[in-house]
C-alpha cells in the first residue's frame, strides 16, 4: 500500500493517488467520442473518458456543463448518437437502464429519488431486486426458497444500514427523513445492488459542512471496504480535492481537462471554465 | 462473597453456561453471548495480552459505547491481574490524554476507527501507552502503524499463546485476590482534574451483592446497558450484579436507537438519571398533544389521576373512593398500553439518581405502575449508599442505607457513610484521599439530614449550605430545586446568607406561563411586561407558598422559609454571565449584579426600579428597564402539624 503517514480520516486528507483501491490493468468503464443531442443542443460533444478499477473519478464542470448528461448516457437513461461505451472490455453503448443495473453499475439522483411513503429499510430492499428471483406462488406464502432468499437479501441490507449507521431511522418512512438523511438512505439503495461501478450525481448538493463530512466518509469508506468504483459529479471544490483520485472537467458539452487534482486545479482551461473567460 | 470477577465469570460459565450473557443488536438482530462464550472470549483477549507481554498490575484503558467485547476485554484485563480503566467515549483528547497518562495505561481496547484515531492524536504525550487494540476494523484498512491491533488479531495471538502455555491463563486467575482493585474510575470533577477511584473486587462484589440481595434480584432480570462504561453505575449494574447474580444484559444498537430497543428488551431492572426520565415523559407528553381530541382527554384524565392516587399513597393519605373506583379502568385503557409502549411493562424496579427528580415526573411514572425508586450512591462507595424500599418509597428523601452500610451527619451537616463498598482511594493521589477518608468513613461533600423514619435527605452540597442571621440552616439549592418543579418556574436564585430571612429571585418559564395567561385571556406584549402582571405575581405566590408549606415536613429546614421574593424582569441567561452554559446558577455574580433588588428584598418598599444592561446573541448590549413587584408569601405554620 501506500505511504503510511497519509491515512483517509476524519480531515478527509487522502493517501497518494490511487492508493486506497486503484488496480492496474484495462479500464473498468471507457467512454469513447460519446456526443449526445437534444434536438439542436449538442449536450456532450466526443466526450471520451475512462474509469479506472477501484479509483474515486470526480466529475466536475459549471452548470450546463453535461455532466448528468454524461452520468444518463453512461446508466442508459440517454443514447449517444456517435460514439461507444465499453463497460468491463465489453461494448455496451445501447443498453437500457435496467440491463445496465444488472451489469453492477448503480447511481443516486441529483434530486432525491426515493419511494417516499415506504421505510427505509424497504427503500434499500428494492435495491436488491435485481438479485432477486421471484415465483409468485413461493413468493406469496413466503415460503423455502422464497424465505431464504429474502432472508439473505435483508442481512446483506442490515450490512449496508450499519455500514451507513443509519440503524435508528431502519423503519421511518424516507419522505420524513432530513434531506441529508435522504441522500444518505439513497447511497444505500445503490449500494444495496452490489455495484462494482457507482455514479453518484451530486452526493453532497444542499448540506451543510457536517454532513457533508459524513458523506465523505462514506464514499472513501466504501471505495476502501467494497473496492467499488465511484464516478461522482461535485460542486464543491474542496470535497473534490479531498476524496478523489482522479477529475475530469467538462465545459460546454467538451471535456477539457483530466487528471490528478493538483493537475487539474493549475489547469488554465478549467481557470477560464470556472473564472469565466470568453470562450472562443 | 468475596471472590474475583474473573473467577465468578468462570463460577457462571460452569453452573449456566447456555444460559444468554450478553445480548446486542447487530445488524438489526438481537445475537446472544452465553456465559460461556464470555468466560472463553475473555480468555482469548487475556491470553492476547499475555502474549504482548502483560504484567499484573497493568492498565488498560477501554474506549467506546456498550459492547460485549468490551465487556469482554474488563474480564480479560481483571482475569491477568490487571486493572480496566473505562473513559468516556465522548471525552475530548485533552481528557484523554490526561488519564492516560495518569493511569500509566500500557494497552488500550478500543471500540472503533473514531477512538483510535483520538489515541492516535494523544499518544506523543502519553508515552506509556504501548498497543491500541480496536474492536472493529471498518475504515482501518490503511492503517499500518505496528502498535495497532485488532481483537481479532488479539484473540487469535492469545490462541496461540496457550499452546505454549497451557495453564498460563488458569494460574493467573488463580493468582488474583479478593482485595486487587478492579477498576479504576475516573470522576470528572467540576473543580480541577479528574480523579481516579480505584475500587477492589471486595468493594465491588459485597456491595453490589449486598444491593442485589436488598432489592431480591434474579438471574432472569433483563437489562439495557446503555449509559458510558465509564461510569461507576454502568459498572455495577452491567457487570458487577449482572456477573453475582447471573442476568443477562443488553447492548443496544447505537447511541441513537435506545428507546426503540428498551421497547424491545423490555427491561426488568431498569437505571435512569432524572433527564432521561423528563425525556421519557416529554415524548409521552408530546403523541397526547397529537392525539384526537377525545383520546387527548381520556388520557390526561387518567394519567392525573394515577398522580393523585400515587400522591397520596406516598403521603400515606387515603385516596378518595371513586379514584380508586376508576383506577382497573384507566389501567385497561391507559396504564398498561402505555407501560408497554415505553418498554416498561416487565420492570419490576427502577432507580433514578444522580440528581434531584422533579415531584410531578417521579410521580408519573410511579402512577403508570413503574416501580421507580430513588437511590443514593457514589463512585467512592461502590454506588450504593441508600434505596427506597419497595413500599417504603417518598417523593423528597433517598431512603435507607442498604445492609453495612452506615450513615452518620457530621456536626457540620454533611453526610459521612461507612462501607465495605468504600474505595481504596484516588489513584496517585494521597492527599485528596486523606481530605475524603476520615477512619474509614467518607466524607460525600453533601449536606444532609436522617429523618425520623430513618430515611436520608439530601439538601445541598456542603459548600453552597449557609446559616441565616438567626443561626437557622439555610440551603439554597434545595428550595431552588423545589420552586424549579412547578412548570412555572424556570430558574430561581435563593438568598439569605447572614440575612434575616429568605428570600427568591424567580424567573418565570415563559411557554408554561405565556400559556396559562392566554388561557386567561391576560394580555401582555414581552417577557418584561408578562413578568411584572400582578396576577403572574399571585400565581408565583401560590407556588413559594406550596414550597413553604412542604418546608414543613422538614425539622431542619423548616424555619428556612421564603419570606419574599420578586419575578426578575429579564431571563438568566449564560451570555449575561448570569448562569454557567450548563444552566448552574452563578450566585457570586448575582448577587453583585442585582445588589439593588436583593437590598429592596429587605427593605419596606412594594416596588422596585431596575435598569438592566441585556447582551444580545449577536454581541450587541441594550438596556431594559422595568418595575419590578416585591411580593410576601405567607409562611406555613409549624403548628398545623
Amino acid at each position: 500500500m501506500s505511504d503510511p503517514e497519509a491515512r483517509p480520516g476524519a480531515a478527509g486528507a487522502r493517501p497518494s493517488v490511487g492508493g486506497v483501491g486503484a488496480i492496474s490493468g484495462p479500464p473498468l468503464l471507457m467512454v469513447e467520442d460519446v456526443s449526445v443531442r437534444f434536438g439542436a443542443l449538442l449536450a456532450l460533444s466526443k466526450v471520451s473518458l475512462e474509469v479506472r478499477r477501484g479509483e474515486v473519478l470526480a466529475i466536475i464542470g459549471p452548470n450546463g456543463a453535461g455532466k448528468t448528461t454524461l452520468l444518463n448516457v453512461i446508466s442508459g437513461f440517454y443514447h449517444p448518437y456517435e460514439g461507444r461505451i465499453l463497460f468491463d472490455g465489453r461494448e455496451r453503448t445501447h443498453l437500457a437502464p435496467p440491463d445496465v443495473a444488472a451489469l453492477g453499475i448503480a447511481r443516486t439522483f441529483q434530486n432525491v429519488a426515493l419511494f417516499r411513503g415506504m421505510s427505509v429499510l424497504d427503500n434499500l430492499m428494492t435495491g436488491r431486486l435485481l438479485k432477486m428471483r421471484g415465483h409468485f406462488l413461493l413468493d406469496a406464502l413466503w415460503w423455502g426458497p422464497a424465505k431464504r432468499q429474502e432472508l439473505a437479501n435483508r442481512a446483506k441490507v442490515e450490512r449496508i444500514i450499519d455500514f451507513l449507521e443509519i440503524q435508528a431511522i431502519r423503519k421511518m418512512p424516507a419522505g420524513k427523513l432530513p434531506y441529508g438523511l435522504q441522500k444518505r438512505v439513497e447511497l444505500g439503495r445503490a449500494l444495496a445492488a452490489e455495484p462494482t461501478l457507482l455514479l453518484l450525481d451530486e452526493p453532497m448538493a444542499g448540506m451543510n459542512v457536517e454532513e457533508k463530512e459524513d458523506m465523505s466518509r462514506f464514499i472513501l469508506d466504501v471505495n476502501s471496504e467494497f473496492g467499488t468504483t465511484i464516478a461522482l459529479i461535485e460542486h464543491d471544490m474542496g470535497v473534490v480535492m479531498d476524496i478523489s483520485d482522479r477529475v475530469a472537467v467538462l465545459d460546454y458539452g467538451r471535456k477539457i481537462a483530466d487528471g490528478a487534482p493538483e493537475h487539474v486545479r493549475k489547469d488554465q482551461a478549467v481557470l477560464d471554465a470556472y473564472l469565466g473567460a470568453t470562450h472562443g | 462473597m468475596t471472590e474475583t470477577f474473573p473467577r465468578l465469570v468462570r463460577d457462571n460459565a460452569r453452573t449456566r453456561p447456555e444460559r444468554v450473557a450478553i445480548r446486542e443488536k447487530d445488524y438489526g438482530i438481537w445475537q446472544s453471548y452465553t456465559w460461556r462464550e464470555y468466560y472463553e472470549q475473555g480468555r482469548l483477549i487475556a491470553l492476547g495480552l499475555a502474549s504482548l507481554g502483560f504484567r499484573r498490575g497493568d492498565k488498560v484503558a477501554i474506549i467506546g459505547d456498550n459492547r460485549p467485547q468490551l465487556y469482554w476485554a474488563v474480564v480479560g484485563t481483571q482475569a491477568l491481574g490487571g486493572v480496566p480503566v473505562p473513559l468516556y467515549q465522548d471525552g475530548i483528547e485533552k481528557e484523554i490524554a490526561y488519564i492516560l497518562d495518569h493511569a500509566e495505561a500500557r494497552f488500550a481496547i478500543v471500540e472503533d476507527q473514531e477512538q483510535v484515531d483520538k489515541l492516535l492524536h494523544v499518544r506523543a504525550s502519553c508515552p506509556r501507552l504501548e498497543t491500541i487494540i480496536y474492536d472493529d476494523a471498518r475504515g482501518m484498512r490503511a492503517y499500518s502503524e505496528p502498535f495497532l491491533m485488532s481483537l481479532e488479531q488479539l484473540q487469535e495471538e492469545g490462541r496461540k499463546f496457550s499452546i505454549g502455555h497451557p495453564s498460563h491463563f488458569e494460574d493467573e486467575v488463580e493468582k488474583g485476590r479478593a482485595d486487587d482493585p478492579a477498576i479504576i474510575c475516573y470522576t470528572s470533577g467540576t473543580t480541577g482534574a479528574p480523579k481516579g477511584a480505584v475500587l477492589s473486587h471486595r468493594n465491588l462484589s459485597v456491595t453490589a451483592g449486598n444491593a442485589a440481595e436488598f432489592e431480591k434480584l434474579r438471574d432472569d432480570e433483563e437489562i439495557l446497558s446503555y449509559l458510558p462504561m465509564a461510569w461507576i453505575g454502568d459498572h455495577i449494574f452491567s457487570y458487577a450484579q449482572s456477573i453475582l447474580v447471573g442476568f443477562a444484559i443488553n447492548c443496544p444498537e447505537s447511541t441513537a436507537t435506545v428507546l426503540h430497543d428498551l421497547r424491545e428488551i423490555g427491561p426488568t431492572y431498569f437505571f435512569a438519571p432524572p433527564r432521561i426520565w423528563e425525556t421519557l415523559l416529554t415524548n409521552v407528553m408530546v403523541r397526547v398533544e397529537d392525539a384526537a381530541w377525545a383520546k387527548r382527554r381520556l388520557v390526561r384524565f387518567f394519567l392525573d389521576l394515577a398522580q393523585d392516587l400515587e400522591r397520596a399513597r406516598l403521603a400515606g393519605r387515603p385516596a378518595s373512593g371513586w379514584r380508586r373506583l376508576l383506577y382497573p379502568l384507566g389501567e385497561l385503557l391507559v396504564y398498561g398500553p402505555l407501560r408497554d409502549n415505553l418498554g416498561m411493562r416487565r420492570v419490576r424496579r427502577a432507580y433514578t439518581a444522580g440528581e434531584a427528580i422533579g415531584p410531578e415526573i417521579f410521580l408519573f411514572f410511579r402512577g403508570l405502575g413503574i416501580n421507580v425508586k430513588q437511590l443514593y450512591g457514589m463512585t467512592e462507595a461502590s454506588v450504593f449508599i441508600t434505596i427506597q424500599r419497595d413500599g417504603d418509597v417518598r417523593l423528597d428523601s433517598v431512603g435507607t442505607p442498604i445492609p453495612e452500610v452506615e450513615v452518620r451527619i457530621s456536626e457540620q451537616g454533611e453526610v459521612l457513610f461507612r462501607s465495605p463498598g468504600v474505595f481504596q482511594g484516588y489513584h496517585k493521589n494521597p492527599e485528596a484521599t486523606a481530605q475524603v477518608l476520615d477512619n474509614g468513613w467518607f466524607r460525600s461533600g453533601d449536606a444532609g439530614f436522617v429523618d425520623a423514619a430513618g430515611h436520608l435527605k439530601i439538601i445541598d452540597r456542603v459548600r453552597d449550605v449557609s446559616r441565616l442571621a438567626s443561626g437557622t440552616l439555610f440551603a439554597p439549592k434545595y428550595l431552588e430545586n423545589k420552586l424549579k418543579f412547578s412548570p412555572y418556574v424556570k430558574e430561581a436564585v435563593c438568598v439569605g446568607q447572614d440575612r434575616p430571612y429568605v428570600t427568591a429571585l424567580i424567573n418565570i418559564d415563559l411557554t408554561a406561563v405565556g400559556n396559562w395567561a392566554e388561557r386567561r385571556s391576560i394580555a401582555y406584549t414581552s417577557y418584561t411586561d408578562l413578568s411584572q402582571k400582578p396576577e403572574v405575581a399571585a400565581l408565583i405566590r401560590q407556588e413559594v407558598e406550596r414550597v413553604n408549606a412542604s418546608l414543613l415536613e422538614d425539622d431542619v429546614l423548616r424555619d428556612a422559609q421564603i419570606r419574599k421574593f420578586l419575578i426578575l424582569h429579564k431571563e438568566l441567561d449564560p451570555d449575561d454571565e448570569e448562569i454557567t452554559r450548563t444552566r448552574k446558577v452563578r450566585r457570586g455574580y448575582i448577587a453583585q449584579k442585582y445588589a439593588p433588588l436583593i437590598e429592596a428584598l429587605y427593605g419596606e418598599r412594594d416596588h422596585v426600579e431596575v435598569e438592566a444592561r441585556v447582551t444580545y446573541e449577536d454581541g450587541r448590549t441594550g438596556t431594559v428597564r422595568a418595575d419590578v413587584r416585591i411580593c410576601e408569601a405567607t409562611m406555613a405554620e409549624v403548628a398545623v402539624r
